[in-house]
């Protein structure tokens, strides 16, 4: 019998092998996710709600508040869609269009620089799948799939059997922690986990491709020169290897330089492909469908039919200088997220927010419109962290409009 | 869980050795090793005095009722349903190359060992166990694949 299986959104990994059971729209029994996905798949509440000030009003007056808002306003910033699906994200960027806004995601705080630099082909790739299939010594740095990716090491990237990994990871995998910290994952890795001091990811690079090279591996931190040669030893007989890049190693570096250089130094002397660990759902497919739209990942201000970049687009930056005055935040809460110094001034701009879940942002917004869960209420194709599309359909059916369904309403009313 | 000292409290502690054993704290020992039930214990079992603390051990014991062949406990409060144990586990492995074996879904769960059931681990079909059985080995698959040690054997 085939078997009808869901998407999980609840993570950049977009597991496509969820089996859920579910009555009158209620989510009951979900099989195969992770606690984290099975949080998110029974989410879901029921009625709508729309409030101007915390106060409920009608679907047709906060959609034309929010229409006044991003109308009024010189330099609106649109941000957030991390969590929605491509359709949406296409739409976001008409939308900032039509109305000169200052656009940007998460990513520009975090991962955007990697996947920039990926789709400018600084990096040799590849998808989870061939990690399954293939990949001999995968590399986790400042990575902690285990917490954030729950499923990352049972269904790609260590133990599952793959077309050409058929004796087990025991005898064909070898699985490298490198943090700052002994994680989850640094502890399944155990002997090969090297922890390195906060900040010391760059010296550790260097002196990796030292011993890549030959030569004695020194840092500051006076780490084993031993046991860095016996890692590189590891890395050069690898036939097919993986790094995941997480959020430790790329808060650590000032420029994604070092990474790159380390990358080519690996394929110098062995097969190393990159993977960037994205949190959330459609990160990348936000980043992959801006790129594709004006050739930048994120920060970006459109304005007479022309599209500007650069850091002072990006909503620490733009909010730091006071450049924009009104916000649009969708699926994203940067009141908690953010540095306080920061947020702050969002409070003193009228804020729309769309999300699902009431969040801090949604308390403090002007105009707040509670929609679907993208991926368990509401359908459509998203980008997994390897760049693989993957499309999906709801799970239960809900009266919330989904935030696709509310950026064509507001466009319309714009 | 509990450890045969807390057992050893409960028991009369009178080394009559009517359970065959050569005192209580040997007793002890041999119902954590799940070799003898609180029932063969004559004086806990059939003495009034002694009601309330046979009520408990067997209670005790009951609680991984069905893990009880092999000693196997989920810790749920702990597991987040990460799956290695599942993926890893070499009857599942054997049963489901192509399903839980590759990291997917189960094919069949049927002949599964262990299954994610809302994100929690879930031990079925023990005889199936390779800790079980006439020629069973000590398997720690389960364990030193789990990052938070949520399975444990006792
Ligand atoms: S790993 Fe991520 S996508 Fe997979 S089930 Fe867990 S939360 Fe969902
Ligand atoms: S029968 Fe009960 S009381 Fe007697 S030795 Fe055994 S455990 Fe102790
Ligand atoms: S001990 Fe081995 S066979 Fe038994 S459940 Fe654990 S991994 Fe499977
Ligand atoms: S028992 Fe451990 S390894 Fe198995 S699913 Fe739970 S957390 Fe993961």
């Amino acid at each position: 019998m085939e078997k009808n299986y869901y998407v999980c959104t609840g993570c950049g990994m977009l597991c496509d092998d969820i089996e859920v059971e579910s009555e009158k729209n209620i989510v009951n029994k979900v099989y195969t996710a992770c606690r984290v996905g099975v949080a998110h798949m029974k989410e879901g509440k029921e009625s709508a709600a729309f409030r101007i000030d915390n106060k409920p009003v009608d679907e047709a007056t906060a959609i034309s508040e929010a229409a006044a808002i991003l109308k009024n306003a010189k330099n609106p910033l649109i941000f957030g869609l991390g969590t929605s699906t491509n359709e949406t994200q296409k739409l976001a960027i008409e939308l900032a269009k039509k109305a000169s806004a200052t656009l940007d995601d998460t990513s520009s705080f975090c991962l955007g620089r990697v996947v920039e630099a990926l789709l400018h082909n600084r990096f040799k790739v590849c998808t989870l799948d061939d990690v399954r299939n293939k990949a001999d010594v995968t590399i986790f740095w400042g990575a902690d799939p285990s917490d954030s990716h729950p499923r990352h090491l049972s269904k790609h990237s260590y133990f599952p059997r793959g077309t050409e990994k058929q004796r087990g990871w025991e005898e064909e995998r070898t699985a490298i922690a490198i943090d700052v910290r002994k994680s989850h994952t640094a502890k399944i890795c155990g002997n090969h986990f090297f922890q390195i001091p906060p900040g010391g990811d760059a010296e550790f690079i260097d002196a990796l491709i030292a011993a890549l090279a030959g030569k004695l591996p020194k840092t500051s931190y006076n780490f084993p020169p031993k046991r860095i040669l016996e890692l590189a030893n590891i890395l050069k007989g690898a036939k097919f290897g993986v790094v995941f890049v997480g959020l430790g190693l790329i808060y650590s570096l000032e420029n994604i330089e070092p990474l790159v250089r380390l990358m080519d130094a690996l394929n110098g002397k062995a097969n190393f492909h990159l993977i960037p660990m994205v949190g959330h759902y459609n990160m990348r497919g936000f980043n992959e469908t801006l790129f594709e739209e004006t050739g930048y990942v994120n920060s970006v201000k459109f304005e007479d039919g022309t599209v500007k970049h650069g850091p002072e687009y990006s909503i620490v930056e733009s909010l730091k200088a006071k450049t924009v005055d009104a916000a649009l935040i969708i699926g994203s809460d940067p009141l908690s997220s953010l540095p306080r110094s920061v947020s702050k001034n969002l409070l003193e701009i009228p804020v729309i927010s769309m999300d699902p879940c009431e969040t801090l942002t949604s308390r403090n917004a002007k105009v707040y419109i509670n929609t679907a869960i993208s991926g368990v209420e509401s359908g459509g194709s998203a980008t997994r962290m390897d760049g693989v599309k993957v499309n999906f359909k709801p799970v239960v059916e809900t009266t919330r409009l989904s935030d696709e369904a509310v950026l064509k309403k507001i466009m319309e009313a714009l | 869980m509990t450890n045969a000292m807390e057992l050893y409290q409960m028991l009369p502690k009178t080394n009559c050795k009517k359970c065959g054993k050569t005192s209580c704290m040997a007793f002890a020992v041999a119902l954590m090793a799940r070799e003898l039930t609180a029932e063969d214990c004559p004086p806990l079992k059939e003495e009034s005095k002694y009601k309330e603390s046979y009520e408990k051990i067997s209670g005790l014991f009951k609680q991984s009722e069905g893990a009880t062949e092999t000693g196997l406990i989920v810790h749920e409060d702990l597991c987040f349903g990460c799956g290695n144990c599942v993926v890893a586990c070499p009857p599942n492995v054997a049963n489901d190359p192509y399903g839980v074996g590759s990291g997917n879904a189960p094919t069949n769960v049927n002949k599964l060992v262990l299954v994610i059931e809302d994100g929690i681990v879930k031990a079925q079909n023990l005889g199936e166990c390779r800790r079980f059985g006439k020629n069973k080995i000590l398997c720690n698959g389960c364990i030193v694949t789990c990052p938070v040690e949520a399975i444990e054997f006792v």
